[in-house]
Protein backbone atom coordinates (compact mmCIF):
# COMPACT_ATOMS: atom_id res chain seq x y z
CA UNK A 1 0.00 0.00 0.00
CA UNK A 2 2.34 2.52 -0.90
CA UNK A 3 -0.02 5.76 -0.92
CA UNK A 4 -0.15 5.45 2.77
CA UNK A 5 3.45 5.72 3.15
CA UNK A 6 3.50 8.48 0.86
CA UNK A 7 0.65 10.14 3.21
CA UNK A 8 3.30 9.73 6.21
CA UNK A 9 6.27 11.26 4.22
CA UNK A 10 3.67 13.71 2.70
CA UNK A 11 2.60 14.95 6.75
CA UNK A 12 5.78 14.61 8.16
CA UNK A 13 7.25 17.42 5.94
CA UNK A 14 3.86 19.34 6.07
CA UNK A 15 3.93 19.44 9.61
CA UNK A 16 7.43 19.99 10.66
CA UNK A 17 6.56 23.15 8.45
CA UNK A 18 3.57 23.64 9.95
CA UNK A 19 4.31 23.28 13.14
CA UNK A 20 6.98 26.39 14.00
CA UNK A 21 4.93 28.00 12.45
CA UNK A 22 2.31 28.25 15.45
CA UNK A 23 4.61 27.68 17.56
CA UNK A 24 6.44 31.23 16.91
CA UNK A 25 2.40 32.51 16.51
CA UNK A 26 1.96 31.38 20.27
CA UNK A 27 5.16 32.72 21.39
CA UNK A 28 4.66 36.11 19.61
CA UNK A 29 1.83 36.04 21.65
CA UNK A 30 2.86 35.79 25.18
CA UNK A 31 5.72 38.49 23.79
CA UNK A 32 2.92 41.16 22.38
CA UNK A 33 0.23 40.73 24.64
CA UNK A 34 -0.03 41.99 28.23
CA UNK A 35 -3.56 40.37 29.44
CA UNK A 36 -2.18 37.16 31.61
CA UNK A 37 -4.96 34.95 31.04
CA UNK A 38 -4.62 35.40 26.61
CA UNK A 39 -1.12 34.84 27.89
CA UNK A 40 -1.72 31.37 29.14
CA UNK A 41 -3.76 30.56 26.44
CA UNK A 42 -0.81 31.27 24.12
CA UNK A 43 0.76 28.72 26.11
CA UNK A 44 -1.56 26.18 25.45
CA UNK A 45 -1.16 27.01 21.65
CA UNK A 46 2.68 26.04 22.03
CA UNK A 47 2.14 22.68 23.38
CA UNK A 48 -0.62 21.75 20.91
CA UNK A 49 1.89 22.48 17.96
CA UNK A 50 4.35 20.38 20.09
CA UNK A 51 1.04 17.65 20.22
CA UNK A 52 0.89 18.00 16.51
CA UNK A 53 4.44 17.17 15.42
CA UNK A 54 4.64 14.62 18.19
CA UNK A 55 1.85 12.61 16.32
CA UNK A 56 2.95 13.29 13.15
CA UNK A 57 6.11 11.68 13.76
CA UNK A 58 4.15 9.06 15.44
CA UNK A 59 2.32 8.47 12.88
CA UNK A 60 5.69 8.36 10.29
CA UNK A 61 7.26 5.76 12.45
CA UNK A 62 3.97 3.53 13.22
CA UNK A 63 4.69 3.88 17.01
CA UNK A 64 1.95 4.82 19.67
CA UNK A 65 4.51 5.76 22.60
CA UNK A 66 4.35 9.27 21.43
CA UNK A 67 0.34 9.11 21.67
CA UNK A 68 0.86 8.35 25.05
CA UNK A 69 3.56 11.15 25.34
CA UNK A 70 0.85 13.72 23.71
CA UNK A 71 -1.95 12.57 26.29
CA UNK A 72 0.77 13.39 29.41
CA UNK A 73 1.30 16.85 27.75
CA UNK A 74 -2.37 17.03 27.60
CA UNK A 75 -2.46 15.84 31.23
CA UNK A 76 0.30 18.44 32.17
CA UNK A 77 -1.52 21.46 30.28
CA UNK A 78 -4.80 20.76 32.25
CA UNK A 79 -2.90 20.89 35.59
CA UNK A 80 -1.02 24.11 34.79
CA UNK A 81 -4.00 25.97 33.64
CA UNK A 82 -6.16 24.98 36.61
CA UNK A 83 -3.05 26.38 38.59
CA UNK A 84 -2.25 29.37 36.40
CA UNK A 85 -5.67 30.64 36.38
CA UNK A 86 -6.38 30.74 39.78
CA UNK A 87 -3.15 32.38 40.74
CA UNK A 88 -4.71 35.26 38.11
CA UNK A 89 -7.53 35.00 40.00
CA UNK A 90 -6.03 36.05 43.10
CA UNK A 91 -3.91 38.43 41.79
CA UNK A 92 -6.86 40.02 39.94
CA UNK A 93 -8.47 40.00 43.53
CA UNK A 94 -5.80 42.15 45.13
CA UNK A 95 -4.21 44.36 42.45
CA UNK A 96 -7.65 44.83 40.05
CA UNK A 97 -5.91 44.39 36.87
CA UNK A 98 -4.64 41.33 34.39
CA UNK A 99 -1.87 43.13 33.19
CA UNK A 100 1.64 41.38 33.90
CA UNK A 101 3.01 44.30 34.68
CA UNK A 102 1.20 44.62 37.60
CA UNK A 103 3.46 41.54 39.10
CA UNK A 104 6.05 44.76 39.53
CA UNK A 105 4.16 45.66 42.81
CA UNK A 106 5.28 42.17 44.48
CA UNK A 107 8.92 43.92 44.43
CA UNK A 108 8.43 46.19 47.29
CA UNK B 1 -4.14 14.86 -4.29
CA UNK B 2 -7.15 15.31 -2.08
CA UNK B 3 -5.30 14.22 1.10
CA UNK B 4 -2.42 16.78 0.80
CA UNK B 5 -5.34 19.40 -0.60
CA UNK B 6 -7.11 18.90 2.82
CA UNK B 7 -3.93 19.20 4.49
CA UNK B 8 -3.06 22.88 3.12
CA UNK B 9 -6.86 23.83 3.63
CA UNK B 10 -6.69 22.69 7.08
CA UNK B 11 -2.94 24.14 7.89
CA UNK B 12 -3.99 27.73 6.11
CA UNK B 13 -7.39 27.60 8.36
CA UNK B 14 -5.07 26.54 11.44
CA UNK B 15 -2.57 29.61 11.30
CA UNK B 16 -5.65 31.62 10.42
CA UNK B 17 -7.55 31.03 13.91
CA UNK B 18 -4.27 31.11 15.41
CA UNK B 19 -2.86 34.13 14.21
CA UNK B 20 -6.94 35.64 15.07
CA UNK B 21 -6.25 34.72 18.71
CA UNK B 22 -3.33 37.08 19.27
CA UNK B 23 -4.38 39.90 17.16
CA UNK B 24 -7.86 40.35 18.35
CA UNK B 25 -8.12 42.46 21.08
CA UNK B 26 -11.26 41.07 23.01
CA UNK B 27 -9.68 38.11 25.26
CA UNK B 28 -13.42 36.49 24.97
CA UNK B 29 -13.04 36.38 21.04
CA UNK B 30 -9.28 34.77 21.47
CA UNK B 31 -10.99 32.18 23.54
CA UNK B 32 -13.52 31.40 20.77
CA UNK B 33 -10.62 31.41 18.44
CA UNK B 34 -8.22 29.19 20.46
CA UNK B 35 -11.43 26.98 20.14
CA UNK B 36 -11.65 26.77 16.88
CA UNK B 37 -7.53 26.37 16.53
CA UNK B 38 -7.80 23.50 18.68
CA UNK B 39 -10.93 22.10 16.34
CA UNK B 40 -8.36 22.37 13.30
CA UNK B 41 -5.81 20.84 14.92
CA UNK B 42 -8.17 17.97 15.83
CA UNK B 43 -8.91 17.44 12.34
CA UNK B 44 -5.27 17.58 11.92
CA UNK B 45 -5.07 14.35 13.95
CA UNK B 46 -7.77 12.38 12.55
CA UNK B 47 -5.57 12.97 9.25
CA UNK B 48 -3.00 10.88 11.06
CA UNK B 49 -4.61 8.16 12.40
CA UNK B 50 -4.79 9.98 15.97
CA UNK B 51 -8.06 9.15 16.25
CA UNK B 52 -8.12 8.92 20.65
CA UNK B 53 -6.18 11.98 20.41
CA UNK B 54 -8.17 14.26 18.37
CA UNK B 55 -11.50 13.52 20.58
CA UNK B 56 -9.02 13.93 23.70
CA UNK B 57 -8.06 17.27 22.10
CA UNK B 58 -11.44 17.94 22.05
CA UNK B 59 -13.12 16.76 25.38
CA UNK B 60 -10.06 17.86 27.25
CA UNK B 61 -8.58 21.38 25.54
CA UNK B 62 -11.80 22.71 24.08
CA UNK B 63 -14.27 21.20 26.22
CA UNK B 64 -12.91 21.79 29.49
CA UNK B 65 -9.85 23.83 29.52
CA UNK B 66 -11.19 26.78 27.48
CA UNK B 67 -14.58 26.84 29.12
CA UNK B 68 -12.90 27.30 32.35
CA UNK B 69 -10.66 30.31 31.00
CA UNK B 70 -14.64 31.75 29.55
CA UNK B 71 -15.14 31.08 33.32
CA UNK B 72 -12.49 33.01 34.58
CA UNK B 73 -13.06 35.70 32.32
CA UNK B 74 -16.59 36.46 32.90
CA UNK B 75 -15.71 36.71 36.74
CA UNK B 76 -12.98 38.95 36.46
CA UNK B 77 -15.56 41.17 34.09
CA UNK B 78 -13.14 43.40 31.74
CA UNK B 79 -14.03 45.49 29.27
CA UNK B 80 -12.00 47.36 26.77
CA UNK B 81 -10.57 50.06 28.47
CA UNK B 82 -9.20 47.62 31.32
CA UNK B 83 -7.48 45.56 28.44
CA UNK B 84 -3.39 46.38 28.95
CA UNK B 85 -1.52 47.60 25.91
CA UNK B 86 1.92 47.68 24.63
CA UNK B 87 3.96 50.20 22.89
CA UNK B 88 3.93 50.03 19.14
CA UNK B 89 8.37 49.53 19.15
CA UNK B 90 7.80 46.90 21.31
CA UNK B 91 5.50 44.64 19.62
CA UNK B 92 7.46 45.37 16.52
CA UNK B 93 10.97 44.07 18.49
CA UNK B 94 8.27 41.23 19.49
CA UNK B 95 7.40 39.95 15.92
CA UNK B 96 11.02 40.84 14.68
CA UNK B 97 11.90 38.11 17.56
CA UNK B 98 9.60 35.64 16.80
CA UNK B 99 10.31 36.04 12.88
CA UNK B 100 13.84 35.40 13.25
CA UNK B 101 13.11 32.61 15.94
CA UNK B 102 10.87 30.67 13.13
CA UNK B 103 13.11 31.18 10.26
CA UNK B 104 16.09 29.81 12.43
CA UNK B 105 13.80 26.92 13.71
CA UNK B 106 12.55 26.10 9.67
CA UNK B 107 16.09 26.15 8.69
CA UNK B 108 17.68 23.84 11.17
CA UNK B 109 14.45 21.45 10.25
CA UNK B 110 15.01 21.62 6.68
CA UNK B 111 18.90 20.33 6.90
CA UNK B 112 18.22 17.98 9.33
CA UNK B 113 17.83 14.16 8.54
CA UNK B 114 16.32 11.31 10.12
CA UNK B 115 18.00 8.49 11.16
CA UNK B 116 16.85 5.32 9.74
CA UNK B 117 14.42 3.45 11.34
CA UNK B 118 15.57 0.81 13.62
CA UNK B 119 15.56 -2.93 12.62
CA UNK B 120 12.48 -4.46 14.34
CA UNK B 121 11.05 -1.50 14.78
CA UNK B 122 9.08 -1.68 11.09
CA UNK B 123 5.86 -2.70 11.22
CA UNK B 124 2.59 -3.59 8.88
CA UNK B 125 0.39 -0.81 7.16
CA UNK B 126 -2.36 -2.07 9.39
CA UNK B 127 -0.57 -1.64 12.46
CA UNK B 128 0.17 1.33 11.50
CA UNK B 129 -3.97 2.44 10.64
CA UNK B 130 -4.85 1.19 14.38
CA UNK B 131 -1.61 2.61 15.92
CA UNK B 132 -3.95 5.61 17.38
CA UNK B 133 -7.36 3.87 18.38
CA UNK B 134 -8.35 3.48 22.03
CA UNK B 135 -7.18 -0.13 22.14
CA UNK B 136 -3.65 0.35 21.35
CA UNK B 137 -3.26 2.94 23.16
CA UNK B 138 -4.65 1.66 26.38
CA UNK B 139 -2.81 -1.36 26.14
CA UNK B 140 0.14 0.55 26.20
CA UNK B 141 -0.75 2.72 28.89
CA UNK B 142 -1.40 0.47 31.17
CA UNK B 143 0.96 -1.34 30.62
CA UNK B 144 4.74 0.32 29.37
CA UNK B 145 3.66 3.64 30.78
CA UNK B 146 1.89 2.52 34.21
CA UNK B 147 3.92 4.46 36.12
CA UNK B 148 3.97 7.35 34.99
CA UNK B 149 -0.18 7.75 34.45
CA UNK B 150 -0.11 6.54 37.96
CA UNK B 151 2.49 9.78 38.88
CA UNK B 152 -0.16 11.70 36.93
CA UNK B 153 -2.49 11.27 39.10
CA UNK B 154 -0.89 12.77 42.00
CA UNK B 155 -0.03 15.65 39.68
CA UNK B 156 -3.72 16.21 39.52
CA UNK B 157 -4.15 15.88 42.99
CA UNK B 158 -1.15 18.48 43.91
CA UNK B 159 -2.90 20.93 40.86
CA UNK B 160 -6.13 20.55 42.60
CA UNK B 161 -5.12 21.13 45.92
CA UNK B 162 -3.49 24.13 44.60
CA UNK B 163 -5.88 25.60 43.20
CA UNK B 164 -8.75 25.74 45.45
CA UNK B 165 -5.79 26.71 48.29
CA UNK B 166 -5.29 29.41 45.81
CA UNK B 167 -8.69 30.64 45.12
CA UNK B 168 -9.74 30.40 48.66
CA UNK B 169 -10.65 33.92 49.83
CA UNK B 170 -8.05 35.02 52.74
CA UNK B 171 -9.97 35.93 55.91
CA UNK B 172 -8.69 39.89 55.90
CA UNK B 173 -9.64 40.12 51.91
CA UNK B 174 -13.31 39.30 52.53
CA UNK B 175 -13.35 41.78 55.47
CA UNK B 176 -12.14 44.48 53.30
CA UNK B 177 -14.83 43.55 50.48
Amino acid sequence: MPALISHAEFSKDFYLFLCPILFTIGAVGLMIRKNMIVMLMCIELMLNSVNLLLVSFANFFGQGDAHIFVFFIVVVAAAEATVGLSIILMAFRNLRSIDVDMFKKLKN
Amino acid sequence: MTYELISYILGGLTIGSALMVILSSHPIRSVMYLVITFFFISGHMVLMNAQFLAIVNIIVYAGAIMVLFLFVLMLLNLNKESEPRMTFASQMAAILAGGTFLLVLLAALAESTLPPMPEGMSKQIADIQNEGLVQNLGQLLFSKYIVPFEVSSILFIAAMVGAVLLAKREKQNTEEI
